[in-house]
């Protein structure tokens, strides 16, 4: 449907907002990557059948509730990601705040008929606190929701993506409509200089002066077009904050261009999505069309003398595309090189012309700074990271999915309050944060503010939001090489000190790994980190011996145990542990039978014995064991 | 191999013949017949007017290229940090072991390419191993055989 004006644009979101206040209750089933894997699109047909062969008033439409002769009714849609992923598929039923988790298809009848029909809460599908077993009704009740702010992901999990309706029923392009009305470019191009915004996408480089420089670089040429680009290349393994937004709430992240566009005078957008993410791209590529029918991308929006659109583009599989001028040469068609930084893309970007690069989460939170204002931003977080931060909290935590808290909440309110403690009652060892860039922070850090300035100067990042918890379980050392063979797979091979020097430490850290070497080795390794900061050509080489250099800092016994006691103590490095079966064994039989390659002897209630020289330490029986009678030591 | 190449008509004309429609148009071709074939690196060179050997670099630059043949079953194992810390090496081993593959190596029935691959933004569900299409999170050394769906050693 076309929306001739920004009046027709008002009207229409007052019409909807109306609809959606007066919907008596929101049934929402989570569709997010892990949702959707674990069945929630089967869990949504089953309960679009049993609502359809109930007498109950469902729409599956926000603009069918239209049609029907009171206001009311319940509204059952698939919704973006809710966060909590690791007790999918979730259905949450508001307004009651009633959060089911693990749904089967095969529950829907139940919840049609109790919950929506009777009002009765179902015991048996709600969440349980991990330490006092007590079930938890809903957000309200939880640990993982209540100590969240959410500001970016507000309507992940609260709306459908795909409908445009929703979006609008929820405030979306208000910013937009006041943008065209009331403001002048200069204006929202203020607005966000003044909130203070800092680029979620790692760098933390201030969005108010990246837009500026742009457009000076582009005044300075008159004959040259500004682009605006997303970066939704989200490379850092052990993150989804981005990709639960665009597929969650994509509208948001396509009107934040949009403004953006606005306030900088371009008229082309590039959204640049890595392939890894099909559901994201798919919902993009949905909300691009659903906006050029709306006449809200394209020429004359609105009817207004402001026109633009976008294009979205999927990456090839390059980790380093998420390097801001390596994406751009991905987008012209070219390998996804990185350039030297003394020319910078707010310049020369894009085609040689000025660019304005931002990541996902950077683009969603223009829309709500234009709405509510620039101070009202600027009041939440820390003085000098201003606003919220979305986090991917995963690893061995007991409640992982995704969070969002003020900027300067320390690491033990993210990982203890949100996230539950450590899974099975281990010992917390190190969080890692900012991706393969960034570093890993030992115990005696968790009472750090999470804000840009405060992880660097620990000697990790705030990178673009992943936080990966470690337990006892987990070997430093292991994590360091990690991350180093993840870059020397990912280095682009353009500059010596990245290629080369990476290619080298991972060598020296196998020989760790190995139980190998000196203490004149940790000191190699330290040097080479030291050359690879001096001289890489980009970020990716510059950065990328940072997990080596902190978890040196912080586990440096770790490693020594390693080169001097031929040890792991965490029961990670293959070549230094081994797999045997405790008293604790009561001979079940189940770790025999799982063992692949036979390795492991006894009968019936008698205790096992594993054979070390057939022992391919592949971890099998200590997973099915019951009875933690498996050590690894 | 030899191929029916008139969908690759179809395939050109969705973008401009533009130098920077390169990298999407091979996309598209990887997608339909599964690899990139030589014939129609030259087609592309020869319609955007772009050298062989640029078309080339970018064939060889990007991961999700590959000149030769991928399996029918395309097996993913995330190694994604999550998934590292919870155990993605030893599935990665396993995977190897029962398919008899090392990552990036296919099958000469064609049967499975195994893939590792750095993340899929799926972390909350580590480890997790995606088989064709289909996600498999919380997956464990034991389970393995059954995610493939393979019962040969």
């Amino acid at each position: 449907m076309l929306i001739e004006s920004v009046a027709a644009l008002r009207a229409r979101q007052a019409e909807l907002s109306e609809l959606w206040a007066g919907l008596e209750r929101r049934v929402l089933v989570c569709a997010g990557t892990g949702c959707v894997a674990g069945g929630a699109l089967e869990v949504h047909a089953a309960l679009t059948q049993a609502t359809e062969e109930s007498a109950l008033d469902v729409s599956l439409e926000l603009s069918s509730c239209a049609d029907r002769d009171g206001p009311g009714g319940t509204l059952l849609v698939e919704s973006g990601c809710h966060g909590f992923c690791e007790l999918g598929p979730l259905v949450h039923i508001l307004p009651d705040d009633i959060l089911y988790t693990r749904v089967r298809p095969k529950d829907a009848a139940a919840i049609v008929e109790k919950t929506l029909g009777a009002g009765e809460v179902i015991d048996r599908l709600l969440y349980k606190d991990p330490v006092s077993k007590e079930p938890r009704q809903g957000h309200g009740e939880m640990g993982f929701y209540a100590h969240q702010k959410r500001v970016v992901l507000a309507r992940c999990g609260e709306v459908s993506p795909a409908s445009l309706d929703s979006y609008l029923a929820t405030g979306g392009f208000c910013a937009l409509a006041t943008a065209l009305d009331t403001l002048t470019p200069e204006e929202v191009l203020r607005e966000v200089e003044q909130s203070g915004l800092r680029g979620r996408g790692g760098g933390g480089f201030s969005t108010g002066r990246k837009w500026r420089s742009a457009l000076r670089a582009r005044e300075a040429r008159p004959d040259s077009r500004l682009h605006v680009i997303c970066n939704g290349d989200e490379g850092d393994p052990g993150a989804f904050m981005d990709r639960s937004i665009m597929e969650g709430d994509p509208f948001a992240v396509l009107e934040g261009m949009a403004l953006g566009a606005f306030a900088l005078g371009s008229t082309r957008g590039y959204i640049y999505v890595r392939h890894e993410y099909p559901l994201a791209v798919r919902r993009l590529e949905r909300a691009i069309a659903v906006l050029r029918d709306a006449g809200l991308l394209g020429e004359r929006i609105l009817g207004c003398d402001f026109s633009f659109d976008l294009e979205l583009t999927r990456g090839g599989g390059a980790f380093v595309c998420g390097e801001s001028s390596a994406l751009m040469r991905s987008i012209e068609g070219k390998p996804g090189e990185p350039r030297a930084k003394y020319t910078h893309s707010t310049d020369r970007g894009l085609f040689d012309e000025p660019t304005v690069l931002n990541n996902v989460e950077t683009w969603a939170l223009v829309p709500y700074i234009v709405d509510h204002g620039a101070a009202h931003f600027a009041a939440i977080g820390t003085e000098r990271s201003p606003g919220t931060k979305a986090f991917s909290l995963v690893g061995k935590v007991n409640n992982t999915g995704l969070v969002e808290v003020p900027m300067g909440t320390t690491l033990r309110r993210i990982i203890f309050e949100i996230g539950g403690g450590i899974q099975k009652g281990r010992a917390f060892k190190a969080v890692q944060t900012g991706g393969p860039s960034g570093g890993c922070l030992p115990a005696e850090k968790l009472d750090l503010p999470v804000d840009f300035d405060t992880l660097t100067a620990a000697g990790s990042m705030m990178g673009s939001g992943g936080m990966i918890v470690m337990d006892e379980r987990t070997c430093m050392v292991d994590v360091a090489k990690y991350f180093i063979d993840f870059l020397m797979g990912e280095s682009c091979g353009k500059c010596v000190p990245c290629r080369e020097g990476l290619g080298q430490l991972s060598s020296l850290l196998a020989q760790v790994t190995r139980g190998e070497g000196s203490e004149s080795l940790l000191s190699k390794v330290e040097s080479l980190a030291e050359t690879m900061e001096l001289a890489s050509l980009c970020a990716l080489g510059r950065s990328a011996p940072n997990p080596v250099l902190s978890t040196l800092a912080y586990f440096r016994d770790e490693y020594l145990q390693h080169i001097e006691k031929q040890r792991c103590p965490a029961g990670v490095c293959k070549a230094l542990v081994t797999y045997r079966i405790t008293e604790a064994c009561t001979g079940c039989e189940a770790c025999r039978k799982a063992c692949p390659v036979g390795a492991i002897t006894g009968e019936k209630k008698v205790l096992h014995v594993i054979d070390d020289a057939l022992c391919t330490r592949c971890g099998a029986c200590e997973a099915v064991c019951a009875f933690d009678a498996v050590l690894v030591e | 191999m030899n191929h029916d190449f008139s969908e690759l008509e179809g395939i050109l004309a969705r973008y401009p013949k533009a130098p920077a429609s390169l990298v999407m148009l091979l996309q598209d071709i990887q997608e339909a017949y599964n690899y990139l074939p030589c014939e129609a690196l030259q087609q592309v060179a020869d319609e955007l007017k772009v050298p062989h050997s640029q078309v080339f670099s970018v064939a060889t630059f990007y991961k999700v290229f590959s000149l030769t043949p991928k399996g029918r079953t395309i097996v993913r194992v995330c190694k994604g940090t999550a998934c590292h810390v919870r155990g993605a090496q030893l599935i990665t081993d396993e995977c190897e072991r029962l398919l008899g593959l090392r990552p990036g190596e296919t099958a000469d029935d064609l049967e499975f390419t195994l893939e590792v691959v750095n993340c899929v933004g799926a972390c909350a569900m580590a480890p997790v191993v995606v088989v064709g299409e289909k996600y498999h999170g919380a997956v464990k050394p034991n389970r393995v055989r059954k995610v493939l769906g393979v019962k040969r050693c």
